[in-house]
């Protein structure tokens, strides 16, 4: 049915129709007439962010969660700019966002009106699709459209640009009808290929599954019938950052995460298999290393709902364009009426290879009884969080790592981290998002205290929504992922790699009204995160940690998965002139 | 009539083709892409190529299709098989693209392209480039007593083999409109 409204009021009555409880925005000029429709009514909670790469952090983190689209309201010209690196990030990760940006009246654009930015030439590369809406009529059904786009397929973040003069505009609503979209991508895999791979997996000698965030992204049923799989076949398996709980850390058949700070049995069960199940991973540069020694001796099968994943980077010998969930749903039916087949004594074997490999214990670190090192924080961070309802994010930098290595996750949507663009200053605000879309959760953001800094003003969100998350900065007064590769690669000449100048990180939660607990004593660590855990409301905790502690095993760029530094390597010189051009 | 008279899955290569031969050698490939004839569609599939590395020989675009608004972008490109993979892939991303086609591998296809190249001379070479042109089926489509401008169409390397003709006659001008082509036969 359609109704007259003005366009503003149809920006809230799509957000509605679309289910949506949470916006994140920032005020100003050229979306007044919706924060005005905003302040009219209650079905729709604003979250008033304090910058605007802080309202997008807090959509991923609300998106990658809940499984649903997270929402952001900013203005035109700045507002717009400022999104660009949410827009980005999510961009490179595949989270679903609807960005709304204010834009100067259609009758201006173009004539360098006061904060006229083209919103659409800058968001282009950066977005999955955008649309700039010139009449109101269109307004809703534009909205609605790129719900569905960021959603459907490979999700990721869309933009719809809304002049001023749109806002106020009447025009006809309409509501959703995504089956109309000629957007449809193919969601169920040849049957063919599927049963190619079925018969692969019946011989493999030495199977491994590499999994990654497309799995998350399909749904938490992909989850289940993954877990499924791995368990009925006992195939060893591995993820990327992004995939991380989709298959449990408890689970039997599980080697960690693999790549450039990855296990070493995942790395070497990667590099010595025979069949190699990619499923929703994209064969990224964290992953492969060195390409031309990526595991050679392997059959590689790729599932993957987006065909340009497909042969970008990895040769793939048996391709299937799908969902996850669907595709793993085919594969297990079929798999099952063929007799739930495995070469069961090789697959033996290999399993028993790879308990060598974990003898390595390549998580291994010294503990010290003066300072804490930052595996040791993450260790007792785990045992103390474990049984509780949590959720992660993180910075980016060594604590991020060190986070995926040493904390445990046993379900999808509770680890939250920019992987594909890696930008620091994304874990706070996306806090904010996931503690929104989860009140009672303990929501922790595992952080690094440059990166922390970056977008430190959330501070403010977070006190005035009363928002409990808990700041773990492990504090190292370095940029150590920086100051690691200057180690590793760069004759020890730190250049810039100090956090010089720090605030002092308990007075500053005060000053905002917080919680600052902070410790560098071993024998304290315990009690101290024991008392963040207990505290009711947002808390930064300052974590001292050991400063020049590295982060292994590491894969050093332009190496193969099977020449890995481990803790106690001796580090100098083992990145070739060719490998340091790689970043 | 359809924009784009290929049916959906009548070769085995019309959609992607997921299982290319995986040669290091460069190929040139003409596209056929249809999309919503909508503001910036174009700086899309443009941005796309730049972005990303690609290389494009010739590019055309021109509504084909008045009333359902959609456009047909004939882009020849090189690369290894599976970059031309890549980049077909890439461009089926594009939400307002419907349709990719690979004229080069679901052909055989015809390929024409128009030029207009202004020859200034007297004499002997006056004389000369209108004995070419005749040769070569260009029209004149503009004279003065020292200038011509031929119109001449045809494949891209039958222009090339025109165009050189014509550097020593007086060539002081050349526009050509990049390449269209369509599939042979039914
Ligand atoms: C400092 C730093 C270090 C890093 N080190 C590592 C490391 O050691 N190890 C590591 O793993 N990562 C590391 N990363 C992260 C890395 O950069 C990549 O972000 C990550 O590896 C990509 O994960 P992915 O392959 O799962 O792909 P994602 O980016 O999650 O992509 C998902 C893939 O699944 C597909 N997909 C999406 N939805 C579906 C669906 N419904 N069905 C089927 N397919 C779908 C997509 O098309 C895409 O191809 C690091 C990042 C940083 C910042
Ligand atoms: C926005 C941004 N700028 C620069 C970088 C490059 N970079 C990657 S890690 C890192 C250091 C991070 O330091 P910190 O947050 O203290 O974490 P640590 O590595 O010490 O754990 C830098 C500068 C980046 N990833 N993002």
């Amino acid at each position: 049915m359609k109704r007259e409204m003005t366009g503003a009021q149809m920006v809230i009555q799509s957000l509605r129709d679309q289910g949506v409880d949470t916006v994140f925005g920032y005020p100003g000029g050229a979306v007044l007439p919706i924060y005005d429709e905003i302040f009219q009514q209650n079905d729709i909670r604003h979250i008033l962010v304090r910058h605007e790469q802080g309202a997008v952090h807090a959509a991923e983190g609300y998106a990658r969660s809940t499984g649903k689209p997270g929402v952001v309201l900013v203005t035109s010209g700045p507002g717009a700019t400022n999104a660009v690196t949410g827009l980005t990030d999510a961009l490179l990760d595949s989270i679903p966002i609807v960005v709304l940006t204010g834009q100067v009246p259609a009758f201006m654009i173009g004539t360098d009106a006061f904060q006229e930015a083209d919103t659409i030439g800058i968001t282009r590369p950066c977005t999955k699709h955008n649309w700039l809406v010139k009449e109101t009529d269109l307004l809703s059904s534009v909205i609605h459209e790129a719900f569905h786009v960021a959603t459907t397929g490979r999700p990721g973040p869309v933009l719809v640009d809304i002049p001023k003069d749109v806002q106020f505009a009447n025009g006809l609503y309409t509501g959703p009808k995504p089956a109309t979209s000629r957007y449809q991508p193919q969601l169920k895999g040849d049957i063919e290929s599927i049963t190619e791979l079925v018969a692969a997996m019946e011989t493999a000698k030495r199977p491994v599954f590499y999994t990654g965030g497309g799995v998350i992204n399909s749904g938490p049923a992909a989850s289940q019938l993954l877990r499924e799989l791995v368990d009925a076949t006992g195939f060893p398996i591995t993820s990327t950052l992004m995939g991380l709980g989709s298959y449990p850390a408890t689970g039997k058949n599980w080697l960690g995460m693999l790549g450039m700070h990855g296990l070493y049995e995942a790395n070497l069960a990667m590099h010595g298999c025979d069949l190699m199940i990619n499923i929703g991973a994209r064969f990224d540069d964290r992953i492969t290393g060195l390409i031309s020694a990526f595991s050679p001796n392997s059959l590689k099968a790729h599932i993957d709902i987006d065909p340009s994943s497909i042969n970008k980077v990895i040769r793939c010998d048996i391709p299937i364009v799908g969902d996850v969930a669907h595709v793993l749903e085919d594969i297990l039916k079929i798999w099952k009426t063929r007799g739930r087949k495995t070469n069961g004594n090789a697959v033996t074997k290999w399993q028993s290879q790879i308990s060598e490999w974990r003898k390595a214990d390549c998580l291994g670190f010294s503990t010290s009884a003066k300072s804490i090192k930052p595996q040791f924080a993450l260790e007792r961070l785990q045992a103390l969080t474990n049984d509780h309802d949590r959720y992660v994010t993180t910075e980016v930098g060594q604590h991020q790592m060190w986070a995926a290595q040493y904390l445990h996750f046993n379900d999808p949507n509770r680890f939250m981290t920019s992987g594909g663009l890696g930008t620091m200053g994304y874990g706070f605000p996306s806090s904010i998002g996931v503690q929104m879309a989860h009140p009672s959760s303990l929501v922790i953001n595992i952080a690094g205290e440059a990166s922390w800094l970056m977008n430190m003003q959330e501070m403010g969100t977070a006190i005035q929504y009363n928002l409990p998350v808990k700041q773990f900065i492990l504090n190292n007064e370095r940029l150590g992922m920086v100051r690691q590769w200057q180690e590793l690669l760069h004759g020890e000449r730190y250049s810039h790699t100090w956090s010089e100048a720090l605030p002092d990180f308990v007075k500053l939660a005060e000053a905002f009204g917080a919680k600052g607990i902070r410790c560098h004593d071993p024998a304290d660590l315990d009690d101290a995160i024991m008392e963040m855990i207990n505290y009711d409301g947002p808390v930064i905790f300052d974590c001292l940690v050991e400063k020049h502690e590295n982060c292994f095993p590491m894969i050093p760029s332009g190496k193969p998965h099977n020449e890995m530094l481990m803790g106690d390597a001796e580090t100098q010189g083992v990145i070739d002139s060719k490998g340091s051009v790689m970043v | 009539m359809s924009a784009l008279n290929i049916k959906k899955g009548t070769t085995k290569h019309s959609a992607y083709n997921l299982r290319p031969n995986f040669s290091d050698v460069d190929e040139r490939h003409t596209l056929a892409i249809l999309v919503d004839n909508e503001a910036g569609v174009l700086a899309r599939v443009i941005g796309l190529f730049s972005g990303r590395g690609y290389n494009i020989e010739s590019l055309t675009v021109a509504e084909v299709d008045h009333t359902g608004h959609l456009s047909r972008i004939t882009i020849v490109t090189t690369g290894t098989p599976q970059i031309i993979e890549q980049i077909k892939a890439q461009i089926g991303r594009i939400i307002p693209v419907h349709e990719v086609h690979d004229l080069t591998i679901e052909g055989p296809s015809v390929e024409r392209e128009l030029a207009m190249l202004k020859v200034v001379g007297s004499g002997d070479k006056r004389l000369e480039a209108m004995r070419m042109a005749d040769i070569f089926r260009a029209n004149v489509v503009d004279s003065t007593l020292n200038s011509f401008v031929f119109e001449i169409n045809g494949a891209p390397d039958k222009i090339d083999a025109f165009v050189e003709l014509m550097r020593p006659l007086g060539l002081v001008e050349i526009a050509r409109t990049g390449v269209a082509a369509i599939l042979r036969g039914e």
